[in-house]
């Protein structure tokens, strides 16, 4: 497998984050950061080369040799240095350029045409991630992970199956005669294993559950399965920061009532201005008795977004144990991630994780469309599973074949066939034709081509 | 601690150590030296049977290393090399001697080039070849090449590397450590071959110039003549000088060559301070030795090839400089300190060492002068990070502590003089090789007793792996369980 060569500029929280990632992932990372004690201790942990000095330093630049970077990441904590450093990174050779840029001012409208000026490949903002994130969790409450593949209308939709859920104890081939909706079930996790199922495959409950469906069955599916709850129409946003902003932003956009409580008088007053619709309470969260006033008991959801993880965690579990329908919490420390999920919040989001995860699957893309015949390859299930996006061309040997008939090697399911940019489901009776898209999953076995899922 | 990494890490390096004693063996068949093909052959067996039992049975879990684990890895992984390095010499009968084998590959390893043998040319081309295969081994480092070879998932390997690549500052030249270890083998590789084939145009016989390169190419400097290179044609001698200066120099700087930066060589300070001290010190013995050759072209070369030899740590010897006049044996005396530059297989305090501690010293002379002056040192364009100058000053003090305590050691000594073992003590801490008196570079340290042998064989190692590795190793506290 080829490497990218990749260079990372500012090593803080995030930085860190990304190039541990995509130097786990084996690609040749170059790590630049100002401050000497940082840069040391990163290249003392990480198997990546490090450069003292700054971004926006041109002969610093060029000892990196950035003129063979094939993609150049600037996530320091200023937007005016990463987008400086692109900049300069990109007319000295950089390939691809990718900023983090996190001040709204940059985000709403100026931020086409200064990518289209600054000749940014991505600008990437942490906070609108996760503000998405959270707003995907919420317009589909019962999911734990929605993953949208590069071809809009295909997701794979993770969810936990609850002791009452109707999918468990029953035969996976005979699901979907008894639902009658177009739907497959291709990924599940039980304790720490992960398990691409059979028609024999029978669910139990506590089970992790990855699901594609066509959007329109997916309501259809759900409320036949008695899993769709009321949707979401009251949501309280703890902390009034970025992500609350471009979170209460979307929701309200989309006629969802939402309440900020923030304890800071001044940012109540600058998101009442931008958000006229949005209910802005300023007070401390951490008060039961202001969260019970503010009607906690009657929300939807309940999201905590405030700086502090520990807060988040705490007030997250009081909010769970208040019936809150669907809870998020916002955790920035990794480490803390895989505590706050121990606790029973199943809904723990971090933004650094969703930035890495964005530029690590932006890497391998870069990767994979270079080397192999991959399109897209994401990563599911905590990882433990790959779903990969092939182009089927006239050498596959497979085409007009069957599924049914298809002899494929074991651990690997077709989950979806793209044919003309509308998503197909398959059954037994489809076949793959040239010129499609082909949806792979498999656990973590790298495929280079389509011809490699056949024995 | 990770006892089981470390055991394993060992495990995979004497299986390598099997693998690359095949070269050896195939010299001996070469040459039929039934002798010297069972010696081989049983270490290769017994390697092979350690090597992979170890690394079975140590199997870790866990793989990750810190600091301390790196120190231990390459510590043990130096000293089981030399003990099984050491079995052809004593399985053959032709270093019968434990202490005598143990010092000879030590010697060998760690690229220092002295030697207990009174008569070399007795030895059977095996384990000649041996010999001088353990210098360009031991040159560029055996863990650096199992790092090259073996696939790595571990980012933290850096830390071995660290322990074993000499100087103050270990970069990479590229991100992966992996790459960076194969660049580094395949620079080596090139530049040794290079000499061989040049020595092989001199008409230098094949069997000579393979072990030669090799000797150059670890600036190790085991000769297989009695008078080391002073039989060899002047061409030969010339070649053997240059080559000598290029492997003193820092590797990276052949990796920017090849990328065509030329700047960032031809502005490296330690490059120019290396061959100015060696011009320098080449051009006062010239002068010095003037009226013992009576020629000028022989003088040059002499003072030019022993000068080249002794800062690049090699150990060659063309003249025997114990006869020359004291100026001479001076500038040596000095030089034997100074070392190579840092990065490259050379042994010593190293150049950039030498150039930051001058820096430091001017830099205290002025802040006497003026107390309230603020002033960074720059080193390569950089400012220097005050914890790198603590480290090289704090280094060079154990450094001056370790010839000490070796010096004394070897007092004790009834036989030797007080030049001898000073010049010895310095020369094996060195990794140089020949010293003044009886250890000059026409005699050897054979005279020494077992005792003392052990002494310096530890004082090269630690010289190699530049002290603090083993002396953490030896650190109680290094070994407690977490």
């Amino acid at each position: 497998m080829l490497t990218v060569r990749i260079i990372v500029v500012g090593c803080g929280k995030i930085g860190e984050n990304i190039l541990a990632d995509l130097a786990n992932e084996d690609h040749n990372v170059i790590a630049i950061d100002n401050d000497p004690v940082v840069i040391g201790n990163i290249g003392n942990i990480y198997d990546v080369m490090t450069v003292c000095g700054s971004g926006t330093d041109r002969s610093v630049l060029k000892e990196a040799r950035v003129e063979s970077a094939e993609l150049f990441i600037a996530c320091t904590s200023s937007d005016e240095v990463n987008m400086l450093s692109c900049f300069i990174a990109r007319r000295m050779g950089a390939k691809h350029t990718v900023a983090r840029i996190r001040n709204p001012e940059y985000n709403l409208d100026n931020l086409g045409f200064l990518k289209e000026q600054l000749d940014l490949s991505r600008a990437i903002n942490p906070d609108r991630l996760a503000a998405k994130e959270m707003y995907n969790v919420l317009k589909l409450p019962w999911a734990v992970k929605i993953q949208t593949f590069s071809v809009r209308n295909f997701e794979i939709i993770e969810i936990n199956l609850r002791e009452d859920s109707p999918f468990t104890g029953v035969k996976l081939m005979d699901l979907r005669n008894k639902y009658k909706a177009k739907f497959l079930i291709c990924v599940v996790g039980r304790g720490d294993k992960v398990y691409i199922p059979d028609g024999n495959f029978v669910l139990r409950p506590g089970d992790r559950v990855g699901l594609t469906a066509e959007p329109a069955e997916i309501q259809k599916l759900m409320k036949a399965a008695g899993i769709e709850k009321k949707y979401t129409k009251n949501v309280m946003i703890l902390g009034g920061g970025r992500i609350a902003f471009y979170l209460a932003k979307m929701l309200s956009d989309s006629g969802v009532n939402v309440k900020i409580i923030e304890i800071d008088e001044e940012k109540c007053n600058k998101l009442s201005q931008q958000l006229p619709k949005v209910v802005v309470i300023n007070g401390n969260g951490a008060q039961q008795e202001l969260l019970f006033e503010e009607g906690l008991a009657s929300a939807d959801a309940f999201v905590s977004l405030t700086g502090m993880d520990e807060e988040n965690i705490l007030i997250s579990i009081f909010a769970s144990t208040h019936n809150v329908p669907t809870v998020i919490t916002k955790v920035n420390q990794s480490t803390m991630v895989n505590m706050a999920s121990r606790l029973g919040l199943d809904r723990v989001i971090s933004p650094k994780e969703l930035m890495s995860d964005v530029l690590v699957q932006y890497a391998r893309a870069l990767d994979n469309t270079r080397g192999s015949n991959v399109e897209t390859l994401y990563n599911i299930m905590d990882d433990k599973a790959v779903v990969l996006e092939f182009n089927v061309s006239a050498e596959f040997h497979g085409t007009g074949i069957p599924l049914k008939d298809l002899r494929l090697k074991p651990g690997i399911l077709i989950a979806g066939i793209i044919r003309s940019r509308m998503a197909i489901i398959p059954t037994g009776s489809d076949c793959i034709q040239v010129n499609d898209k082909v949806i792979i999953l498999t656990e973590n076995r790298r495929l280079n081509d389509l011809s490699d899922i056949l024995k | 601690m990770n006892r089981r990494m470390i055991f394993y890490m060992i495990g995979k390096i004497i299986t390598l150590e099997a693998v690359l004693l095949m070269l050896p063996l195939l010299v001996s068949l070469c040459y039929q030296e039934m002798n010297c093909v069972s010696a081989f052959s049983i270490t290769i067996i017994i390697s092979t049977a350690v090597g992979i039992a170890m690394s079975l049975i140590f199997k870790p879990s866990n793989k990750v290393i810190y600091a301390r684990e790196g120190f231990v890895i390459v510590t043990f992984a130096w000293i089981f090399l030399s003990l099984l390095g050491c079995l052809p010499f004593i399985l053959s009968g032709e270093i019968p001697d434990f202490f005598d084998a143990f010092f000879e590959t030590v010697s060998g390893l760690t690229t220092t080039g002295a030697s207990i043998l009174r008569d070399v040319e007795a030895l059977s081309h095996g384990t000649l070849f041996w010999r001088s295969f353990t210098h360009w081994l031991g040159g560029m480092g055996v863990l650096v090449l199992i790092m090259a070879i073996l696939p790595s998932d571990n980012g933290r390997a850096i830390r071995i590397m660290r322990a074993e690549m000499a100087g103050p500052v270990v970069g990479k030249i590229v991100p992966k450590i992996k790459d960076t270890a194969k660049i580094l083998y395949i620079i080596y590789f090139v530049l040794t071959f290079a000499e061989f084939v040049l020595l092989l145009i001199g008409q230098m016989p094949v069997f000579d110039s393979a072990v030669h390169a090799f000797g150059t190419a670890g600036t190790g400097g085991f000769g297989i003549k009695a008078d080391s290179i002073g039989g060899y044609s002047p061409y030969l001698q010339w070649v053997i000088t240059i080559f000598m200066v290029i492997f003193g120099v820092n590797f990276n700087l052949f990796y920017l060559l090849i990328l065509r930066k030329f700047k960032p060589v031809f502005t490296n300070r330690e490059l120019w301070f290396y061959l100015g001290i060696m011009l320098a010190a080449a051009g006062i013995i010239t002068y010095s030795i003037y009226p013992i050759y009576n020629s000028f072209s022989d003088s040059v070369r002499h003072s030019c090839f022993q000068v080249a030899s002794i800062v690049s740590t090699t150990g060659y010897s063309t003249a025997d400089f114990n006869l020359w006049p004291d100026l001479a044996k001076g500038v040596i005396f000095i030089l034997m300190f100074l070392g190579g530059c840092a990065g490259s297989t050379a042994g010593g305090l190293k150049i950039s060492r030498v150039i930051i501690m001058l820096k430091a010293i001017i830099r205290d002379i002025r802040h006497m002068l003026h107390p309230r002056s603020v002033e960074t040192v720059k080193f390569e364009g950089k400012p220097l990070e005050p914890a790198i100058m603590n480290s090289v000053t704090t280094y060079f003090a154990l450094y001056i502590v370790l010839m000490a305590c070796t010096f004394i050691v070897l007092c004790f000594e009834p036989s030797f003089d007080l030049q001898s073992n000073l010049t010895a003590s310095i020369s094996c801490c060195n990794n140089v090789g020949p010293g003044f008196g009886l250890v000059g570079p026409m005699a050897g340290y054979g005279g020494y007793s077992g005792f003392s042998k052990l002494v310096l064989t530890f004082a090269m190692l630690f010289g190699r792996l530049e002290i603090y590795p083993i002396l953490l190793s030896l650190y109680p506290r290094t070994w407690r369980k977490k």
